[in-house]
Protein backbone atom coordinates (compact mmCIF):
# COMPACT_ATOMS: atom_id res chain seq x y z
CA UNK A 1 0.00 0.00 0.00
CA UNK A 2 1.37 3.28 -0.85
CA UNK A 3 0.74 6.63 1.21
CA UNK A 4 -2.37 7.81 -0.96
CA UNK A 5 -5.12 8.16 0.57
CA UNK A 6 -7.60 4.94 -0.60
CA UNK A 7 -8.36 5.74 -4.16
CA UNK A 8 -6.79 8.78 -4.17
CA UNK A 9 -9.31 11.58 -3.36
CA UNK A 10 -9.50 12.92 0.07
CA UNK A 11 -12.39 11.82 1.87
CA UNK A 12 -14.68 14.88 1.76
CA UNK A 13 -14.13 15.32 -2.16
CA UNK A 14 -15.32 11.61 -2.05
CA UNK A 15 -18.23 12.55 0.17
CA UNK A 16 -19.16 15.40 -1.98
CA UNK A 17 -19.12 13.47 -5.06
CA UNK A 18 -21.15 10.90 -3.50
CA UNK A 19 -23.73 13.65 -2.90
CA UNK A 20 -23.26 14.21 -6.63
CA UNK A 21 -23.68 10.57 -7.44
CA UNK A 22 -26.91 10.07 -4.91
CA UNK A 23 -29.02 13.27 -6.49
CA UNK A 24 -27.97 11.75 -9.85
CA UNK A 25 -29.52 8.76 -9.08
CA UNK A 26 -32.89 10.05 -7.81
CA UNK A 27 -33.36 12.33 -10.68
CA UNK A 28 -32.31 10.05 -13.58
CA UNK A 29 -30.42 11.58 -16.68
CA UNK A 30 -30.12 15.12 -14.67
CA UNK A 31 -27.13 16.41 -15.02
CA UNK A 32 -25.88 17.38 -11.34
CA UNK A 33 -23.09 20.09 -11.20
CA UNK A 34 -19.97 18.89 -8.76
CA UNK A 35 -16.64 20.51 -8.11
CA UNK A 36 -14.51 18.37 -10.18
CA UNK A 37 -10.62 17.76 -8.80
CA UNK A 38 -7.18 18.18 -10.49
CA UNK A 39 -6.59 14.59 -10.94
CA UNK A 40 -3.26 13.19 -12.27
CA UNK A 41 -3.62 13.09 -15.82
CA UNK A 42 -5.26 15.03 -18.58
CA UNK A 43 -8.90 16.05 -18.86
CA UNK A 44 -10.10 14.17 -21.72
CA UNK A 45 -8.31 10.97 -20.15
CA UNK A 46 -11.32 10.18 -18.02
CA UNK A 47 -10.86 12.31 -15.20
CA UNK A 48 -14.62 12.27 -14.63
CA UNK A 49 -15.11 8.38 -14.69
CA UNK A 50 -12.25 8.34 -12.39
CA UNK A 51 -13.50 10.55 -9.80
CA UNK A 52 -16.78 8.65 -9.67
CA UNK A 53 -15.03 5.57 -9.51
CA UNK A 54 -12.94 6.32 -6.77
CA UNK A 55 -15.95 7.70 -4.71
CA UNK A 56 -18.02 4.58 -5.22
CA UNK A 57 -14.77 1.76 -4.63
CA UNK A 58 -14.07 0.11 -1.43
CA UNK A 59 -11.35 -1.99 -0.66
CA UNK A 60 -13.02 -5.70 -1.24
CA UNK A 61 -14.04 -4.47 -5.12
CA UNK A 62 -12.91 -6.23 -7.95
CA UNK A 63 -12.01 -3.30 -10.52
CA UNK A 64 -12.34 -3.69 -14.68
CA UNK A 65 -11.40 -0.93 -16.90
CA UNK A 66 -11.89 -0.72 -20.71
CA UNK A 67 -11.40 1.78 -23.33
CA UNK A 68 -13.58 1.56 -26.30
CA UNK A 69 -14.26 -2.08 -25.19
CA UNK A 70 -10.37 -2.98 -24.75
CA UNK A 71 -8.57 -3.80 -21.67
CA UNK A 72 -5.35 -3.76 -22.77
CA UNK A 73 -5.32 -0.05 -24.76
CA UNK A 74 -3.32 2.59 -23.12
CA UNK A 75 -6.23 4.44 -20.93
CA UNK A 76 -7.24 0.87 -19.64
CA UNK A 77 -4.15 -0.19 -18.08
CA UNK A 78 -2.88 3.64 -16.78
CA UNK A 79 -5.80 3.96 -15.27
CA UNK A 80 -6.38 0.47 -14.23
CA UNK A 81 -2.21 1.30 -12.83
CA UNK A 82 -3.30 3.90 -11.18
CA UNK A 83 -6.19 2.13 -8.54
CA UNK A 84 -3.60 -0.68 -8.42
CA UNK A 85 -1.37 1.57 -7.03
CA UNK A 86 -3.89 4.07 -5.17
CA UNK A 87 -6.50 2.27 -3.68
CA UNK A 88 -4.37 -1.56 -3.79
CA UNK A 89 -7.74 -3.17 -5.16
CA UNK A 90 -8.22 -6.31 -7.14
CA UNK A 91 -8.33 -5.75 -10.77
CA UNK A 92 -9.44 -8.32 -13.34
CA UNK A 93 -10.08 -8.75 -16.96
CA UNK A 94 -12.94 -10.15 -16.70
CA UNK A 95 -16.67 -8.71 -17.00
CA UNK A 96 -18.58 -11.08 -14.88
CA UNK A 97 -15.67 -10.73 -12.05
CA UNK A 98 -15.67 -7.39 -11.34
CA UNK A 99 -17.98 -5.22 -9.55
CA UNK A 100 -16.99 -1.43 -10.34
CA UNK A 101 -16.31 -0.96 -14.67
CA UNK A 102 -15.05 2.16 -15.52
CA UNK A 103 -15.63 2.15 -19.01
CA UNK A 104 -15.03 4.78 -22.06
CA UNK A 105 -17.09 4.36 -25.47
CA UNK A 106 -18.36 0.70 -24.45
CA UNK A 107 -20.85 -1.39 -22.84
CA UNK A 108 -19.33 -4.47 -22.27
CA UNK A 109 -21.18 -7.80 -24.10
CA UNK A 110 -21.68 -9.93 -20.77
CA UNK A 111 -24.84 -8.34 -19.42
CA UNK A 112 -23.98 -6.98 -16.19
CA UNK A 113 -25.87 -7.64 -12.98
CA UNK A 114 -27.27 -6.18 -10.01
CA UNK A 115 -23.99 -6.31 -8.03
CA UNK A 116 -22.06 -4.29 -10.65
CA UNK A 117 -21.54 -0.34 -11.04
CA UNK A 118 -20.27 0.72 -14.82
CA UNK A 119 -18.84 4.04 -14.97
CA UNK A 120 -18.55 5.88 -17.84
CA UNK A 121 -16.49 8.61 -18.95
CA UNK A 122 -18.08 11.23 -20.49
CA UNK A 123 -16.42 13.81 -22.35
CA UNK A 124 -19.61 16.56 -23.12
CA UNK A 125 -22.44 15.24 -21.56
CA UNK A 126 -24.95 18.16 -22.76
CA UNK A 127 -26.67 16.18 -25.42
CA UNK A 128 -27.81 19.78 -27.04
CA UNK A 129 -24.74 21.52 -26.68
CA UNK A 130 -23.66 21.62 -30.58
CA UNK A 131 -27.16 22.99 -31.11
CA UNK A 132 -27.55 25.75 -28.65
CA UNK A 133 -24.54 26.68 -27.24
CA UNK A 134 -25.80 28.72 -24.51
CA UNK A 135 -25.89 26.77 -21.24
CA UNK A 136 -28.10 28.76 -19.50
CA UNK A 137 -30.30 28.17 -22.53
CA UNK A 138 -30.09 24.32 -22.39
CA UNK A 139 -30.74 24.38 -18.85
CA UNK A 140 -33.70 26.11 -18.86
CA UNK A 141 -34.66 23.44 -22.22
CA UNK A 142 -34.01 20.52 -19.58
CA UNK A 143 -36.45 21.89 -16.74
CA UNK A 144 -39.14 22.92 -19.06
CA UNK A 145 -38.84 19.91 -21.33
CA UNK A 146 -38.32 21.33 -24.67
CA UNK A 147 -36.77 19.06 -26.65
CA UNK A 148 -37.97 19.88 -29.91
CA UNK A 149 -34.43 20.79 -31.34
CA UNK A 150 -33.23 17.30 -30.70
CA UNK A 151 -35.21 16.17 -33.34
CA UNK A 152 -34.24 18.95 -36.04
CA UNK A 153 -30.73 17.28 -35.11
CA UNK A 154 -32.21 14.06 -36.01
CA UNK A 155 -34.37 16.05 -39.07
CA UNK A 156 -31.32 17.35 -40.67
CA UNK A 157 -29.63 13.50 -40.58
CA UNK A 158 -32.60 11.76 -42.46
CA UNK A 159 -32.65 15.16 -45.14
CA UNK A 160 -28.93 15.32 -45.92
CA UNK A 161 -27.57 11.46 -45.59
CA UNK A 162 -31.78 9.53 -45.78
CA UNK A 163 -30.94 8.05 -42.58
CA UNK A 164 -30.19 9.01 -39.18
CA UNK A 165 -26.43 9.10 -39.00
CA UNK A 166 -25.97 9.91 -35.44
CA UNK A 167 -23.67 6.61 -34.79
CA UNK A 168 -22.53 7.16 -31.66
CA UNK A 169 -23.62 9.51 -28.45
CA UNK A 170 -27.00 8.85 -29.90
CA UNK A 171 -29.75 10.98 -27.93
CA UNK A 172 -32.02 8.88 -25.47
CA UNK A 173 -34.77 10.31 -23.55
CA UNK A 174 -34.58 8.51 -19.28
CA UNK A 175 -38.41 7.56 -17.77
CA UNK A 176 -39.99 9.76 -20.54
CA UNK A 177 -37.82 13.08 -18.92
CA UNK A 178 -34.88 14.03 -19.24
CA UNK A 179 -32.94 13.78 -22.69
CA UNK A 180 -29.56 12.62 -21.75
CA UNK A 181 -26.23 11.84 -23.82
CA UNK A 182 -25.14 8.44 -23.16
CA UNK A 183 -21.78 9.37 -23.69
CA UNK A 184 -19.95 8.23 -27.03
CA UNK A 185 -21.13 4.45 -26.67
CA UNK A 186 -21.81 3.51 -30.63
CA UNK A 187 -25.74 3.09 -30.73
CA UNK A 188 -26.03 -0.22 -31.10
CA UNK A 189 -25.46 -0.20 -26.94
CA UNK A 190 -27.94 2.14 -26.48
CA UNK A 191 -30.71 -1.18 -26.04
CA UNK A 192 -28.76 -2.37 -23.09
CA UNK A 193 -28.71 1.39 -21.33
CA UNK A 194 -32.70 0.47 -20.74
CA UNK A 195 -33.43 -2.26 -18.02
CA UNK A 196 -30.35 -2.86 -16.81
CA UNK A 197 -29.74 -4.90 -13.77
CA UNK A 198 -26.69 -2.52 -12.73
CA UNK A 199 -26.27 1.20 -11.64
CA UNK A 200 -24.37 3.18 -14.08
CA UNK A 201 -22.66 6.43 -13.54
CA UNK A 202 -21.67 9.04 -15.75
CA UNK A 203 -19.27 11.31 -15.11
CA UNK A 204 -17.55 14.45 -16.85
CA UNK A 205 -14.48 15.93 -15.11
CA UNK A 206 -14.09 18.97 -17.17
CA UNK A 207 -17.65 19.66 -17.59
CA UNK A 208 -18.09 19.17 -13.79
CA UNK A 209 -21.34 16.95 -14.02
CA UNK A 210 -22.25 13.78 -12.85
CA UNK A 211 -25.59 12.01 -14.13
CA UNK A 212 -26.81 8.33 -13.00
CA UNK A 213 -29.27 5.71 -14.25
CA UNK A 214 -30.30 3.45 -11.37
CA UNK A 215 -31.38 -0.06 -11.88
CA UNK A 216 -33.58 -0.94 -14.21
CA UNK A 217 -34.54 2.31 -15.74
CA UNK A 218 -36.49 3.01 -18.91
CA UNK A 219 -34.18 4.34 -21.45
CA UNK A 220 -35.29 5.40 -24.69
CA UNK A 221 -33.64 6.45 -27.90
CA UNK A 222 -35.20 9.45 -29.64
CA UNK A 223 -36.79 8.38 -33.26
CA UNK A 224 -39.18 9.23 -36.26
CA UNK A 225 -42.42 7.14 -36.08
CA UNK A 226 -41.35 6.86 -39.79
CA UNK A 227 -37.72 6.55 -39.14
CA UNK A 228 -37.39 4.25 -36.39
CA UNK A 229 -34.21 3.91 -33.75
CA UNK A 230 -31.86 0.87 -35.51
CA UNK A 231 -29.13 -0.10 -33.41
CA UNK A 232 -26.60 -1.15 -35.54
CA UNK A 233 -22.94 -3.00 -36.60
CA UNK A 234 -20.84 -3.61 -39.17
CA UNK A 235 -22.60 -6.80 -40.90
CA UNK A 236 -19.94 -9.42 -40.41
CA UNK A 237 -19.17 -11.89 -37.61
CA UNK A 238 -16.12 -11.96 -35.70
CA UNK A 239 -13.15 -12.45 -37.98
CA UNK A 240 -11.77 -14.24 -34.45
CA UNK A 241 -14.53 -15.84 -32.36
CA UNK A 242 -17.31 -16.30 -35.27
CA UNK A 243 -19.74 -13.83 -32.68
CA UNK A 244 -22.60 -12.44 -34.71
CA UNK A 245 -23.98 -10.23 -31.37
CA UNK A 246 -21.48 -8.38 -30.80
CA UNK A 247 -20.31 -4.54 -31.79
CA UNK A 248 -17.24 -5.01 -34.51
CA UNK A 249 -13.94 -3.16 -34.77
CA UNK A 250 -12.85 -2.44 -38.37
CA UNK A 251 -9.17 -3.27 -38.43
CA UNK A 252 -6.76 -2.30 -41.15
CA UNK A 253 -4.32 -5.31 -41.77
CA UNK A 254 -1.95 -4.19 -44.60
CA UNK A 255 -1.54 -1.63 -47.80
CA UNK A 256 -3.42 -3.95 -50.08
CA UNK A 257 -6.78 -3.24 -48.81
CA UNK A 258 -7.07 -5.99 -46.21
CA UNK A 259 -9.10 -5.76 -43.33
CA UNK A 260 -10.89 -7.47 -40.77
CA UNK A 261 -13.98 -7.09 -37.79
CA UNK A 262 -13.00 -7.87 -34.64
CA UNK A 263 -14.80 -8.23 -31.34
CA UNK A 264 -14.11 -4.43 -30.14
CA UNK A 265 -14.98 -5.99 -26.59
CA UNK A 266 -11.93 -7.86 -25.78
CA UNK A 267 -12.63 -9.92 -23.19
CA UNK A 268 -16.28 -11.13 -24.92
CA UNK A 269 -13.97 -12.17 -27.68
CA UNK A 270 -10.99 -14.13 -25.70
CA UNK A 271 -13.64 -15.82 -23.50
CA UNK A 272 -15.95 -17.16 -26.90
CA UNK A 273 -12.32 -18.52 -28.19
CA UNK A 274 -11.25 -20.54 -25.00
CA UNK A 275 -15.11 -22.22 -24.96
CA UNK A 276 -13.76 -22.91 -28.67
CA UNK A 277 -15.52 -20.65 -31.32
CA UNK A 278 -13.72 -19.59 -34.16
CA UNK A 279 -14.07 -17.08 -36.75
CA UNK A 280 -12.89 -17.59 -40.53
CA UNK A 281 -9.50 -16.26 -39.59
CA UNK A 282 -8.75 -17.69 -35.98
CA UNK A 283 -6.18 -19.84 -37.15
CA UNK A 284 -4.30 -17.74 -39.43
CA UNK A 285 -4.11 -15.09 -36.67
CA UNK A 286 -2.85 -18.08 -34.47
CA UNK A 287 0.03 -18.99 -36.46
CA UNK A 288 0.85 -15.51 -36.93
CA UNK A 289 1.38 -15.18 -33.21
CA UNK A 290 3.38 -18.75 -33.09
CA UNK A 291 5.61 -17.27 -35.74
CA UNK B 1 -66.29 39.71 -29.40
CA UNK B 2 -63.73 39.08 -26.68
CA UNK B 3 -60.06 41.09 -27.69
CA UNK B 4 -57.76 38.48 -28.71
CA UNK B 5 -55.27 41.08 -26.54
CA UNK B 6 -55.98 43.64 -23.96
CA UNK B 7 -53.15 45.76 -23.21
CA UNK B 8 -53.22 47.67 -19.56
CA UNK B 9 -50.93 50.67 -18.60
CA UNK B 10 -47.83 49.02 -19.81
CA UNK B 11 -45.15 50.80 -18.60
CA UNK B 12 -40.99 49.80 -18.77
CA UNK B 13 -37.93 51.99 -17.24
CA UNK B 14 -34.60 51.35 -17.84
CA UNK B 15 -32.97 52.66 -15.05
CA UNK B 16 -34.15 56.39 -14.82
CA UNK B 17 -35.01 56.19 -18.15
CA UNK B 18 -38.55 55.65 -19.84
CA UNK B 19 -39.02 52.57 -21.99
CA UNK B 20 -42.57 53.22 -23.17
CA UNK B 21 -44.96 54.56 -20.25
CA UNK B 22 -48.72 53.65 -19.81
CA UNK B 23 -49.68 51.97 -23.12
CA UNK B 24 -53.36 50.63 -23.56
CA UNK B 25 -54.93 49.22 -26.35
CA UNK B 26 -57.15 46.13 -27.80
CA UNK B 27 -56.72 44.30 -30.22
CA UNK B 28 -59.46 42.35 -32.27
CA UNK B 29 -58.83 39.12 -33.94
CA UNK B 30 -58.05 38.97 -37.53
CA UNK B 31 -57.02 43.12 -37.04
CA UNK B 32 -53.57 44.50 -37.67
CA UNK B 33 -52.25 47.18 -35.58
CA UNK B 34 -49.58 49.63 -37.01
CA UNK B 35 -47.09 51.33 -34.30
CA UNK B 36 -45.21 53.67 -35.98
CA UNK B 37 -42.46 56.40 -34.41
CA UNK B 38 -38.94 57.53 -34.81
CA UNK B 39 -36.01 55.18 -33.38
CA UNK B 40 -35.83 55.01 -29.64
CA UNK B 41 -39.47 56.02 -29.03
CA UNK B 42 -39.93 52.99 -27.46
CA UNK B 43 -41.57 50.77 -29.95
CA UNK B 44 -39.57 47.84 -29.62
CA UNK B 45 -39.34 48.01 -26.16
CA UNK B 46 -43.46 48.09 -26.18
CA UNK B 47 -43.24 44.81 -28.64
CA UNK B 48 -40.72 43.19 -26.19
CA UNK B 49 -43.20 44.10 -23.32
CA UNK B 50 -45.92 42.23 -25.22
CA UNK B 51 -44.68 39.16 -26.36
CA UNK B 52 -42.87 38.04 -23.25
CA UNK B 53 -39.46 39.28 -24.17
CA UNK B 54 -39.51 41.96 -21.55
CA UNK B 55 -40.47 42.24 -18.21
CA UNK B 56 -42.74 45.58 -17.70
CA UNK B 57 -42.72 47.25 -14.75
CA UNK B 58 -46.08 48.00 -14.22
CA UNK B 59 -49.21 46.73 -16.59
CA UNK B 60 -51.24 44.04 -18.05
CA UNK B 61 -51.34 41.84 -21.07
CA UNK B 62 -54.39 39.63 -20.95
CA UNK B 63 -54.18 37.28 -24.12
CA UNK B 64 -57.47 35.26 -24.82
CA UNK B 65 -56.28 31.49 -24.55
CA UNK B 66 -58.12 28.80 -26.47
CA UNK B 67 -58.67 26.48 -22.97
CA UNK B 68 -58.98 29.35 -20.68
CA UNK B 69 -60.20 32.49 -22.10
CA UNK B 70 -58.54 35.57 -21.14
CA UNK B 71 -54.92 35.31 -19.28
CA UNK B 72 -52.74 37.79 -17.87
CA UNK B 73 -49.27 36.79 -19.66
CA UNK B 74 -46.96 38.77 -17.64
CA UNK B 75 -48.30 36.58 -14.48
CA UNK B 76 -48.20 33.14 -16.58
CA UNK B 77 -45.78 30.01 -15.48
CA UNK B 78 -42.86 30.55 -17.80
CA UNK B 79 -43.68 26.94 -19.35
CA UNK B 80 -46.98 27.94 -19.83
CA UNK B 81 -45.92 31.20 -21.65
CA UNK B 82 -42.94 29.43 -23.88
CA UNK B 83 -45.91 27.27 -24.86
CA UNK B 84 -47.74 30.15 -26.09
CA UNK B 85 -44.76 31.54 -27.82
CA UNK B 86 -44.68 28.30 -30.48
CA UNK B 87 -47.97 27.79 -30.68
CA UNK B 88 -50.07 30.82 -30.36
CA UNK B 89 -47.72 33.56 -31.03
CA UNK B 90 -45.41 34.55 -33.72
CA UNK B 91 -42.36 36.68 -33.60
CA UNK B 92 -40.74 37.84 -36.92
CA UNK B 93 -37.54 39.78 -36.12
CA UNK B 94 -36.00 42.36 -38.45
CA UNK B 95 -33.18 40.46 -38.63
CA UNK B 96 -33.92 36.97 -40.13
CA UNK B 97 -30.57 35.95 -38.14
CA UNK B 98 -32.27 36.46 -35.10
CA UNK B 99 -35.27 34.39 -35.60
CA UNK B 100 -33.43 31.39 -38.37
CA UNK B 101 -31.37 28.92 -37.08
CA UNK B 102 -28.59 29.63 -39.78
CA UNK B 103 -26.72 25.95 -39.33
CA UNK B 104 -30.23 24.12 -40.03
CA UNK B 105 -31.89 23.33 -43.29
CA UNK B 106 -34.59 25.48 -44.70
CA UNK B 107 -36.79 22.35 -43.97
CA UNK B 108 -35.49 21.48 -40.86
CA UNK B 109 -35.94 25.75 -39.42
CA UNK B 110 -39.62 25.40 -40.67
CA UNK B 111 -39.84 21.95 -38.83
CA UNK B 112 -38.83 23.01 -35.29
CA UNK B 113 -42.21 24.49 -34.23
CA UNK B 114 -43.52 21.25 -35.65
CA UNK B 115 -41.14 19.06 -33.28
CA UNK B 116 -40.98 21.19 -30.27
CA UNK B 117 -44.61 20.72 -30.51
CA UNK B 118 -44.49 17.19 -30.56
CA UNK B 119 -44.92 16.06 -34.08
CA UNK B 120 -42.85 12.84 -34.95
CA UNK B 121 -42.98 11.67 -38.68
CA UNK B 122 -40.39 13.10 -40.77
CA UNK B 123 -42.63 12.67 -43.96
CA UNK B 124 -44.93 14.85 -42.66
CA UNK B 125 -43.17 17.41 -40.83
CA UNK B 126 -41.39 17.46 -44.44
CA UNK B 127 -44.39 17.82 -46.02
CA UNK B 128 -45.39 20.21 -43.75
CA UNK B 129 -41.74 22.29 -44.58
CA UNK B 130 -42.70 21.99 -48.33
CA UNK B 131 -46.25 23.36 -48.43
CA UNK B 132 -45.01 26.30 -46.80
CA UNK B 133 -42.08 27.28 -48.37
CA UNK B 134 -44.17 26.49 -51.67
CA UNK B 135 -46.91 29.40 -49.87
CA UNK B 136 -43.76 31.83 -48.96
CA UNK B 137 -42.37 31.02 -52.49
CA UNK B 138 -39.54 29.55 -52.05
CA UNK B 139 -39.01 26.45 -54.66
CA UNK B 140 -39.58 22.62 -52.76
CA UNK B 141 -35.50 22.26 -54.26
CA UNK B 142 -34.06 24.21 -51.89
CA UNK B 143 -35.55 22.84 -48.84
CA UNK B 144 -32.42 21.45 -47.92
CA UNK B 145 -30.74 24.14 -48.49
CA UNK B 146 -29.02 26.08 -45.26
CA UNK B 147 -30.10 29.98 -44.74
CA UNK B 148 -26.64 30.99 -45.75
CA UNK B 149 -27.38 30.55 -49.14
CA UNK B 150 -30.51 32.55 -49.35
CA UNK B 151 -30.65 35.90 -50.29
CA UNK B 152 -32.53 38.31 -47.40
CA UNK B 153 -35.43 38.60 -48.78
CA UNK B 154 -35.75 34.68 -49.10
CA UNK B 155 -34.47 34.28 -45.38
CA UNK B 156 -37.49 36.88 -44.10
CA UNK B 157 -39.70 34.92 -45.98
CA UNK B 158 -38.21 31.43 -44.43
CA UNK B 159 -38.74 33.62 -41.09
CA UNK B 160 -42.42 33.78 -41.92
CA UNK B 161 -42.73 30.53 -42.67
CA UNK B 162 -41.32 28.84 -39.63
CA UNK B 163 -43.07 31.16 -37.60
CA UNK B 164 -46.57 30.20 -39.25
CA UNK B 165 -45.99 26.69 -39.49
CA UNK B 166 -47.99 26.17 -36.29
CA UNK B 167 -50.86 28.00 -37.30
CA UNK B 168 -50.60 31.00 -34.62
CA UNK B 169 -53.03 33.73 -34.12
CA UNK B 170 -51.30 36.32 -33.23
CA UNK B 171 -48.28 37.62 -35.01
CA UNK B 172 -45.80 39.85 -33.47
CA UNK B 173 -43.31 41.51 -36.41
CA UNK B 174 -40.15 44.05 -35.38
CA UNK B 175 -39.57 45.68 -39.01
CA UNK B 176 -40.31 43.15 -41.24
CA UNK B 177 -39.40 44.83 -44.20
CA UNK B 178 -36.07 47.00 -42.67
CA UNK B 179 -32.92 46.33 -44.79
CA UNK B 180 -34.81 44.59 -47.82
CA UNK B 181 -34.81 46.46 -51.51
CA UNK B 182 -38.20 48.23 -52.58
CA UNK B 183 -38.92 45.24 -54.61
CA UNK B 184 -38.06 42.54 -52.59
CA UNK B 185 -40.21 44.78 -49.47
CA UNK B 186 -43.25 45.06 -52.11
CA UNK B 187 -43.54 41.11 -51.97
CA UNK B 188 -42.33 40.74 -48.88
CA UNK B 189 -45.89 42.96 -47.84
CA UNK B 190 -48.11 41.36 -50.80
CA UNK B 191 -47.19 38.14 -49.12
CA UNK B 192 -47.83 39.31 -45.62
CA UNK B 193 -51.20 40.67 -46.83
CA UNK B 194 -52.55 37.31 -48.22
CA UNK B 195 -51.36 35.26 -45.67
CA UNK B 196 -53.21 37.87 -43.20
CA UNK B 197 -56.00 37.80 -44.81
CA UNK B 198 -56.23 33.86 -45.55
CA UNK B 199 -55.39 32.72 -41.97
CA UNK B 200 -57.14 35.85 -40.45
CA UNK B 201 -54.32 36.40 -38.20
CA UNK B 202 -54.09 39.31 -35.61
CA UNK B 203 -50.60 41.29 -35.92
CA UNK B 204 -48.86 43.61 -34.65
CA UNK B 205 -46.20 45.23 -36.69
CA UNK B 206 -43.40 47.96 -35.51
CA UNK B 207 -41.74 49.72 -37.97
CA UNK B 208 -40.61 53.03 -38.74
CA UNK B 209 -42.23 52.97 -42.51
CA UNK B 210 -45.32 54.70 -43.31
CA UNK B 211 -46.03 52.90 -46.35
CA UNK B 212 -45.74 49.39 -44.70
CA UNK B 213 -48.58 50.20 -42.25
CA UNK B 214 -50.89 51.85 -44.70
CA UNK B 215 -50.70 48.72 -46.56
CA UNK B 216 -50.95 45.79 -43.80
CA UNK B 217 -51.86 47.95 -41.09
CA UNK B 218 -56.22 48.45 -39.78
CA UNK B 219 -55.37 50.88 -36.73
CA UNK B 220 -51.86 52.98 -36.41
CA UNK B 221 -50.52 54.07 -33.04
CA UNK B 222 -48.11 57.11 -33.08
CA UNK B 223 -44.97 56.80 -30.28
CA UNK B 224 -42.70 59.54 -29.43
CA UNK B 225 -40.87 59.20 -26.01
CA UNK B 226 -42.25 56.48 -24.81
CA UNK B 227 -45.99 57.68 -24.78
CA UNK B 228 -48.31 57.24 -27.43
CA UNK B 229 -49.49 60.53 -28.95
CA UNK B 230 -51.84 59.67 -31.21
CA UNK B 231 -53.98 56.70 -32.56
CA UNK B 232 -56.76 55.80 -34.89
CA UNK B 233 -57.33 54.16 -38.15
CA UNK B 234 -54.77 54.11 -40.32
CA UNK B 235 -56.23 56.24 -43.29
CA UNK B 236 -57.37 58.08 -40.91
CA UNK B 237 -54.31 59.16 -38.83
CA UNK B 238 -52.05 58.98 -42.07
CA UNK B 239 -54.40 61.56 -44.58
CA UNK B 240 -55.44 64.32 -41.39
CA UNK B 241 -52.83 63.68 -38.84
CA UNK B 242 -53.73 65.79 -35.33
CA UNK B 243 -51.07 65.80 -33.26
CA UNK B 244 -47.54 67.85 -34.05
CA UNK B 245 -45.33 64.94 -33.81
CA UNK B 246 -47.72 62.55 -36.49
CA UNK B 247 -47.59 65.84 -38.68
CA UNK B 248 -44.35 65.99 -38.63
CA UNK B 249 -43.77 62.15 -39.61
CA UNK B 250 -46.03 62.56 -42.38
CA UNK B 251 -44.62 65.46 -43.82
CA UNK B 252 -41.25 63.79 -43.77
CA UNK B 253 -42.04 60.90 -45.85
CA UNK B 254 -39.92 61.46 -49.56
CA UNK B 255 -42.22 61.63 -51.96
CA UNK B 256 -41.04 59.88 -55.39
Amino acid sequence: MSDYNFAYLDEQTKRMIRRAILKGLAVPGYQVPFASREMPMPYGWGTGGVQVSAAVMVPEDRFKVIDQGADDTTNAVSIRKFFERTAGVETTEETAQASVIQTRHRIPETPLNEDQILVYQVPIPEPLRFLEPRETETRKMHSLEEYGLMHVKLYEDISQHGAIATSYAYPVKVEGRYVMDPSPIPKFDNPKLSGCPAIQLFGAGREQRIYALPPYTRVASLDFEDYPFDPSKADHPCDLCGAEDSYLDEVITDDAGGRMFACSDTDYCRARREAGHAGPRATAQHEEAGA
Amino acid sequence: MTPLLQVRNITKHYGARLGCGDVSFDLYPGEVMGIVGESGSGKSTLLGCLAGQLAPDAGEVLFDTRAEGPRDTLTMSEPERRMLSRTDWAFVHQHARDGLRMGVSAGGNVGERLMAVGARHYGDIRAQAVDWLGRVEISADRVDDRPTAFSGGMQQRLQIARNLVTGPRLVFMDEPTGGLDVSVQARLLDLLRGLVREMGLSAIIVTHDLAVVRLLADRLMVMKDGHVVETGLTDQVLDDPQHGYTQLLVSSVLQV
